[in-house]
């Protein structure tokens, strides 16, 4: 019981704030919203996803990865296969000229399903595949920089790299990824269309509890000495190494635990967006996730929730007026943030919030005691009356 | 590679630089119990020495025997776990961190990346913490974010950090730059209650400190020893007068 209130709740404050956000993604956003706008928060949402994995790679880790959308895409890519598969029985593909294999493939002269997807028939493979496939793909990154010591503007650099490979790669190989389109077309899951509305409330409500579950195993890892050596790495790398820990394996398990819970968002992405694309796994979703942490406060789980769905709502209805400016606007509040406050939201509610709060509940304190003093003096005049 | 009764029996070592030989030749040996305080002018190779015992810097040539194991093909983490701890010359503490977590994190169980996230704060843990706060005298600044401790507890809180790890040999880089004159004087106190048990090399400036802890006094000079002895003999021999005058 102690163990779940002081280490997954973070304690009192800890716990008024889970209640708080699971309040207004599970109650008030659902009530408030119809489904279309909904839909597009469970879609912000789950770039909530890469920016959790932010806070706890580069808030407390130090280490800035500008290519979160490699694993965004890989678990979005993983969960598309599976879908776009089912979606290309024979039946519905009858008009191809190799019916069964998904149309990208028939219109770029496959004839036949390539190896690599054929284990994507399986669902349970899918699901091992979208939390193993990133993680195994940033274990590789990691142990290759971090045992060689890479760090710092290097490591974010070589990240960014990596997702432009990538992106160049999907894009170059029309015939196994669908190219720039990406995957599309997704129907159903098991047979269960996920385009209807029950589909979208249920996948919402998949979604948040996934980030909800997500923000604990954050918490878990922060609370524990695990957390403290990230920070005291974040500061005085050699001092921990010269403290006999092995930092490289430190590094690599926190990039690798950011990569499977940002694939975890890119795969619930392409169940409630019904598609996949290269312009989700690039530099630009990259650096826009980058963003999101930033804005929120890159050392709050919780915070970096609402600054993801605070900067994606302004997206949103910036471009829907004025869709040239949203870039700059974009650009111009990373640098304010930088600038002006580098804790993002969460920094801004610790230093200003609270105090604000607390300056409420003081005047109701007041009032309340005014109220007492003055029911006090009723009675006495009533007494001495009688 | 001999097989010696000393704690640290340091022999041939040569590390170079392009070319330039920072460390040349050394043969340095330290017993078991003792305080050695390494002295020498700027670039001497002071530094150096101790960067290649703990493996920040790798040895050109030459071996480092501790406990009569080969240093100098482990990894840095390695080397702590054979028992090597070393303070650097510019405090390095976790500034983020509370005092109390300093020496929490330094504690040397949950090494690995699991050990540490089942890593738990057990009485003994808690003890221990408390037992080695009040030895480097911040007993009362458990909780103190360790970025506002003044500059010599910092380098007390670093000394602590090493002792909790209870190292057999603990190497320190100008433990007393930037205290007072009352810091420096528990410091020494500190020192001289140390090296019970363990061996302890120093590098020092300050002489009257050098001459309030050293059991015995060596003298750097370009890579070489150019002297070694009680600080008496050391400050008398003519060469050592030479180096830090003549130039």
């Amino acid at each position: 019981m102690n163990f779940v209130y002081e280490r997954l709740l973070g304690g009192k404050n800890g716990a008024i704030g889970i209640a708080i956000l699971a309040a207004l993604i599970f109650v008030i956003l659902p009530l408030g919203l119809d489904l279309f706008r909904l839909n597009l928060v469970g879609k912000y949402l789950t770039y909530a996803f890469a920016a959790v994995s932010l806070v706890l790679l580069w808030g407390y880790g130090g280490i800035l990865s500008l290519g979160q959308g490699v694993f965004f895409g890989l678990g979005g890519y993983c969960m598309a296969m599976f879908l776009k598969l089912e979606a290309s029985d024979p039946v519905s593909t009858k008009i191809q000229s190799t019916p069964g294999i998904p149309d990208f493939m028939d219109w770029n002269q496959l004839t036949a399903l390539p190896w690599f997807w054929e284990p994507f028939n399986s669902f349970t493979f899918t699901v091992i595949a979208v939390l193993l496939v990133p993680t195994i793909f940033a274990f590789i990154i990691g142990y290759s920089m971090f045992k060689r010591r890479v760090g710092g503007v290097y490591f974010a650099i070589i990240t960014q790299a990596i997702a432009l490979i990538l992106t160049v790669l999907i894009v170059g190989q029309q015939g196994y990824t669908g190219g720039i389109n990406g995957i599309t077309d997704l129907r159903t899951l098991h047979g269960w269309d996920i385009r209807e509305d029950s589909a979208k409330y249920i996948l919402y409500f998949v979604n948040a509890f996934l980030l909800i579950g997500v923000i604990f195993l954050g918490r878990f890892i922060l609370t524990s000495k695990f957390g403290r050596l990230l920070l005291a790495m974040r500061d005085k790398e050699d001092r921990v190494r010269f403290s006999g820990y092995d930092v490289s394996n430190f590094k690599i398990f926190i990039f690798c635990i950011s990569a499977l819970i940002s694939a975890i968002g890119g795969a619930m992405f392409t169940l409630q967006v019904g598609f996949m694309s290269p312009s989700f796994v690039g530099i630009v979703p990259s650096i826009e996730m980058v963003i999101f942490a930033a804005v929120g406060g890159r050392m709050s789980l919780i915070g970096v929730v609402y600054g993801t769905l605070i900067v994606n709502a302004g997206k949103t209805a910036f471009s829907e007026t004025f869709p040239e400016v949203w870039l700059f606007l974009m650009g111009g509040l990373f640098i304010a943030v930088v600038m002006f406050f580098p804790n993002g939201i969460a920094g801004l509610w610790d230093k200003h919030g609270k105090k604000l709060i607390g300056c409420i509940s003081r005047m109701q304190c007041v009032s309340a005691v005014k109220g007492m003093i003055e029911n006090k003096r009723a009675a006495k005049v009533g007494t001495v009356s009688e | 590679m001999s097989i010696t009764d000393f704690t640290l029996a340091i022999e041939d070592l040569t590390v170079s630089f392009d070319g330039f030989k920072a460390v040349d030749s050394l043969n340095l040996y330290v017993d078991k119990d003792e305080l050695r305080v390494v002295i020498g002018p700027n670039g001497a190779g002071k530094t150096t020495v101790l960067d290649l015992i703990c493996g920040k810097t790798k040895a050109t040539q030459g071996s480092i025997m501790f406990k009569n194991k080969e240093l100098t093909k482990l990894s840095e983490h390695e080397i702590v776990h054979q028992g090597v701890g070393r303070k650097f010359q510019t405090p390095s503490i976790y500034e983020n961190l509370s005092v109390y977590e300093n020496l929490e994190v330094s504690y040397p169980k949950g090494h690995g990346v699991f050990g540490s996230l089942a890593f738990k704060r057990t009485a003994e843990v808690d003890k221990r913490v408390r037992e080695i706060a009040d030895e480097i005298f911040l007993a009362d600044f458990l909780d103190m974010e360790a970025a506002l401790l003044s500059h010599g507890q910092k380098q007390w809180l670093e000394i602590g950090m090493l002792l909790i790890q209870e190292p057999e040999l603990l190497m320190l880089d100008e433990p007393v730059a930037g205290m007072s004159v009352k810091e420096r004087e528990q410091t020494a106190e500190l020192l001289n209650k140390i090296c019970k048990g363990r061996s302890v090399l120093v590098i020092e400036h300050d002489m009257d400190f050098v001459a309030r802890i050293a059991h015995k006094v060596t003298v750097l000079h370009q890579g070489k020893i150019l002297a070694e002895g009680d600080m008496e003999t050391v400050q008398n021999d003519p060469k050592v007068i030479e180096v830090y005058l003549g130039h």
